[in-house]
């Protein structure tokens, strides 16, 4: 947890003062409190759960997660949907394992080995090419983003399988003498006994943060999440922007597909399965409307750990794992219901007008037609 | 209020009579307590502009909505309607402004939608079948009854909208603008209908902007003017003139042109505009229509609903795509400008809907006030939060917003200052034009007032400002120069000395006989 953005009430959620207060605190931290609500009822359920090294092992479990659900939060906050983010995670995993073991340029007879480095980036700009897709697909040309992602789903899930003939890539460790090496870095070195993981998840949120509340494209996602037509009208490059968040979703995703296939040093072309549904599920544990506009980093990656520290406690205590489905699916469905307890508050808004307002889609049907003429008298 | 009843019905036809009804939105009061009869067997129509209180009234008494305070009389006795549907029961019916039609649905699963008529094997369609043909049938026109509503031109639908009020066999019916897409023969035959039904002895309540049109087919005329019953009338003894003289009034003074200083260049000009329906391809909503603003100078858009002032104005701003024709700002084509680029150059739109178009309602009033000029508080890549803080108070101090400062949220403001914040949002990226599509909708005299006289000050210091609105009163505030558009285009032109008569006879609202009539006057003025 090293969201650094400054305190921000859902109900006024822009150029907020910095100011602390513990009303605030209790609205928006109905997340929060479960978390810590979980964390005691495990300490006190299993001797094992509280441990500093317990809660960096679950850490590095969330940040996978926590990452996703960064990306989708973004979405999420435009209004849209990234169903894809589960598939990307596993393609960009192939992919990784693909160029780790060389890439054959038969046209001039060498195969090439790529650092460690290169193929990271390359990884993210995979990422940002399925969003580019998914943002194209749903921006221009106007499939709805419930569809196209989920249609990405699929397409991405299967060019993954596709490359490796649905086998797993398991030399991911490099050779010394090819200079690519390190691949493993990302899954299992510690930075001052923090694993990597869990760093970069902190990092990308402490970006994210940063995006959301410093920058004009935060205020132009918030804006054309909370009403597309108001901030076109404002000048706001709407289009632009939704492109824009679901490439950052689909980075997340690449990200977090090299830190799962580094942790299981193995690239699964299933990798990542219905993860995509976990991140949502985190985003909307932490308060995001999935309407658009409302929502935060903070809260979202409290979500991720409200989820991960849960499922994690349930497997120590030795509940079922199909009970552990049952839990998370009730967390979700309670979380949306408070959500929809506090946002159903201020939805409706006293019409001030006499008159009903007129779209002017009937202005226009009605110039439309013939018969307007009037010549009565 | 200057007119006394002029007329009082004898008691014992009044049917349904309205008491002392008041009702508030928030801080505005849509109706002042009105005292309204209905009359047996009669027509009555009640007149009024925009925002009046008319609908509001119709709603009350269809029981679409409830009034804050008043009381409802049914023949003598008090009643108060929970719902549309117990007002329906009690023979109360309306025919809404704005169809209620399920396009996806066929004529006759609309007309019997919600007391469908149930037969041995659920619905008795071929009964429904049956009594639609004869609805038609009464109302002469020739629709099946298996026709999707969505395939029907307007005029259509609206009929299909008044055999589903007729279909119902209601003592009282209200048609609130009935006519405004029928063709003068579907309107003859309408007014057969109501005829033939005042002769059966069901009351009739008439809604219609059309007052030449009202006054043919009305035996009484109530007036409606910010709220209140102005006038009350039998039809025998009132003129057009005296209908426009009550609905009018002596107004709550808006401004008056500002004067003592010279226009400067055209700032935005208009050549040969064309805009295409978006429903069909061959109709245009504004017909080849130029116009010319320069900079210090207001201009006033007036004409009905459905003249095509909203869908100029829009593409003057660049979220419609004009058909034929160019847009000119100091000069230079910013025909293919996105929004983004044409508010860069200074031309900017204060929307119609503000709930819709203007405000987001997830953002405090302080981020939607900065939210078109982003671009000037951004330091390197991050926003100085210090820059726009004060620009945010600089903002709400120039347009007299009155919150609880730019942390509150947007939806705790009145109409009226929430307007107001659309308005600062737009004057804060300095623009050198500046469109607002009906500014005063929704908003009370006095935020009205004060909007105006803010455009007006702006006016002084260079700004080119088109106000578009469907209230004549407002034509006569603070515009230089008073522009009808009629049916896509300019039907007049008038300086800052019209008559509120010569306005409303331009827009097609009184009746007019020769449209060339306006051309010539046009040409004539020029």
């Amino acid at each position: 947890m090293t969201d650094a953005s400054p305190d921000r009430s859902r109900s006024r959620p822009r150029v907020s003062a910095d100011g602390f207060s513990l009303a605030k605190l209790l609205l928006e931290g109905r997340a929060f409190f479960a978390l810590i609500a979980i964390i005691i009822v495990f300490s006190l359920l299993s001797p094992y759960y509280f441990s500093v090294g317990n809660f960096l092992t679950m850490a590095s479990h969330v940040a996978i997660f926590g990452i996703l659900a960064v990306g989708m939060l973004l979405v999420i906050l435009n209004g849209g949907i990234d169903l894809s983010v589960g598939s990307t995670l596993g393609f960009s995993g192939v992919i990784a394992g693909f160029l780790m073991q060389g890439v054959q340029l038969s046209t001039f007879g060498v195969i090439l080995y790529p650092p460690v480095w290169v193929v990271a980036v390359l990884v993210c700009v995979l990422g940002a090419l399925v969003g580019l897709i998914n943002g194209v697909l749903i921006a221009w040309l106007k499939v709805p983003a419930f569809v196209a992602t989920l249609g990405m789903l699929y397409v991405v899930r299967g060019a993954a399988l596709l490359m490796t003939n649905g086998l797993t890539y398991n030399d991911l460790g490099g050779k010394p003498e090819l200079g690519n090496t390190g691949f493993e870095w990302l899954g299992f070195n510690r930075l001052l006994d923090i694993p990597i993981g869990v760093l970069v998840m902190a990092v990308i949120a402490l970006i994210g943060s940063i995006i959301l509340n410093r920058t004009a494209f935060g205020r132009w996602l918030y804006a054309s999440g909370g009403n597309e037509r108001a901030a076109e009208l404002s000048g706001v490059p709407v289009k632009h922007v939704q492109v824009s968040v679901y490439m950052l979703s689909g980075i997340c995703a690449a990200v977090a597909g090299l830190i799962l296939s580094s942790e299981l040093t193995s690239a699964g072309p299933t990798a990542g399965t219905s993860y995509e549904l976990t991140a949502i599920a985190a985003v909307v544990i932490g308060g995001a409307a999935l309407t658009g506009g409302r929502g935060n980093i903070r809260g979202t990656l409290v979500g991720a750990f409200v989820i991960g520290f849960l499922s994690d406690g349930l497997v120590i205590i030795g509940v079922s794992a199909y009970w552990q489905t049952v839990f998370t699916g009730a967390v979700i469905v309670l979380a949306v219901l408070l959500n929809a307890i506090q946002y159903r508050r201020r939805v409706k808004l006293p019409s001030p007008a006499g008159s009903p307002p007129t779209s002017p889609q009937k202005d226009k049907a009605q110039t439309a037609d013939p018969a307007l003429e009037k010549t009565a008298g | 209020m200057n007119a006394a009843p002029e007329f009082e019905p004898a008691a014992g036809d009044t049917v349904l009579a309205a008491r002392h009804i008041v009702k508030t939105y928030g801080g505005t009061h849509a109706l002042k307590g009105v005292n309204f009869d209905i009359h047996r067997g009669k027509v009555t129509t009640l007149f009024g502009e925009n925002g009046a209180g008319k609908s509001t009234l119709m709603k009350i008494l269809s029981g679409v909505t409830t009034p804050t305070s008043g009381s409802i009389e049914l023949d003598g006795q008090s009643v108060s309607f929970s719902s549309a549907s117990d007002a329906r029961d009690r023979g109360i019916s309306i025919i809404h402004q704005e169809l209620s039609l399920a396009p996806n649905l066929n004529v006759r699963d609309n007309i019997f939608m919600g007391r469908e008529i149930r037969g041995a094997t659920g619905v008795d369609f071929a009964e429904e079948a049956r009594q639609t043909r004869l609805l038609m049938a009464d109302l002469e026109e020739d629709i099946d009854p298996l026709t999707l509503v969505q395939d029907l031109r307007l005029g259509q639908q609206q009929i299909v909208e008044i055999a589903r009020a007729l279909s119902v066999d209601s003592r009282i019916l209200i048609m609130d603008e009935p006519t405004s897409a029928l063709s003068a023969t579907e309107v003859e035959v309408l007014f057969n209908v109501i005829r033939d039904l005042t002769a059966r002895g069901v009351s009739i309540v008439y809604i219609s902007h059309h007052l030449e049109e009202a006054l043919q087919i009305t035996d009484y005329a109530v007036v409606l003017r910010d709220g209140a019953i102005t006038a009350t009338a039998n039809a025998r003894h009132i003129n057009l003139e005296w209908i426009v003289r009550n609905m009018v009034g002596e107004n709550f003074d808006l401004g008056s042109p500002p004067a003592g200083y010279a226009f400067g260049e055209v700032a935005l000009s208009v050549e040969d505009v064309s805009i295409a329906d978006a429903s069909s391809s061959e109709r245009s909503v504004v017909d080849r229509l130029s116009l010319e603003v320069r900079s210090g100078e207001i201009v006033c858009i007036y004409g009905l609903m459905g003249a095509g002032r909203t869908e100029l104005l829009e593409c003057i701003a660049g979220r419609l795509q004009p058909s034929g024709g160019r847009i000119l700002l100091g000069g230079n084509d910013i025909s293919r400008l996105s929004i983004a680029e044409r508010i860069a150059r200074g031309l900017v739109l204060v929307p119609e809907d503000r709930q819709r178009d203007g405000l987001v309602q997830t953002m405090s009033v302080g981020a939607n006030l900065s939210l078109a000029s982003i671009g000037s508080f951004v330091r390197g890549m991050l926003l100085s939060r210090s820059q726009e803080r004060s620009l945010v108070h600089a903002s709400i101090r120039d347009v007299h917003v009155k919150s609880a400062g730019g942390n509150a949220p947007i939806g705790s403001l009145s109409g009226g200052n929430q307007q107001k914040v659309v308005i600062g949002k737009m004057l804060t990226t300095n623009p050198k034009v500046m469109l607002l599509d009906e500014p005063s909708r929704g908003i009370d005299i006095g935020a009205k007032a004060e909007v105006f006289r803010l455009l007006g000050e702006r006016a002084t210091r260079g700004l080119a400002v088109v106000f578009s609105t469907s209230e004549v009163a407002e034509c006569l505030s603070i515009a230089h120069r008073i522009i009808v558009m009629h049916r896509g285009r300019i039907s007049a032109e008038f300086g800052a000395d019209a008559t509120k008569e010569e306005i409303m006879t331009a827009s097609g609202e009184a009746v007019v006989s020769d449209h060339e009539e306006h051309r010539s006057h046009h040409r004539d003025r020029r």
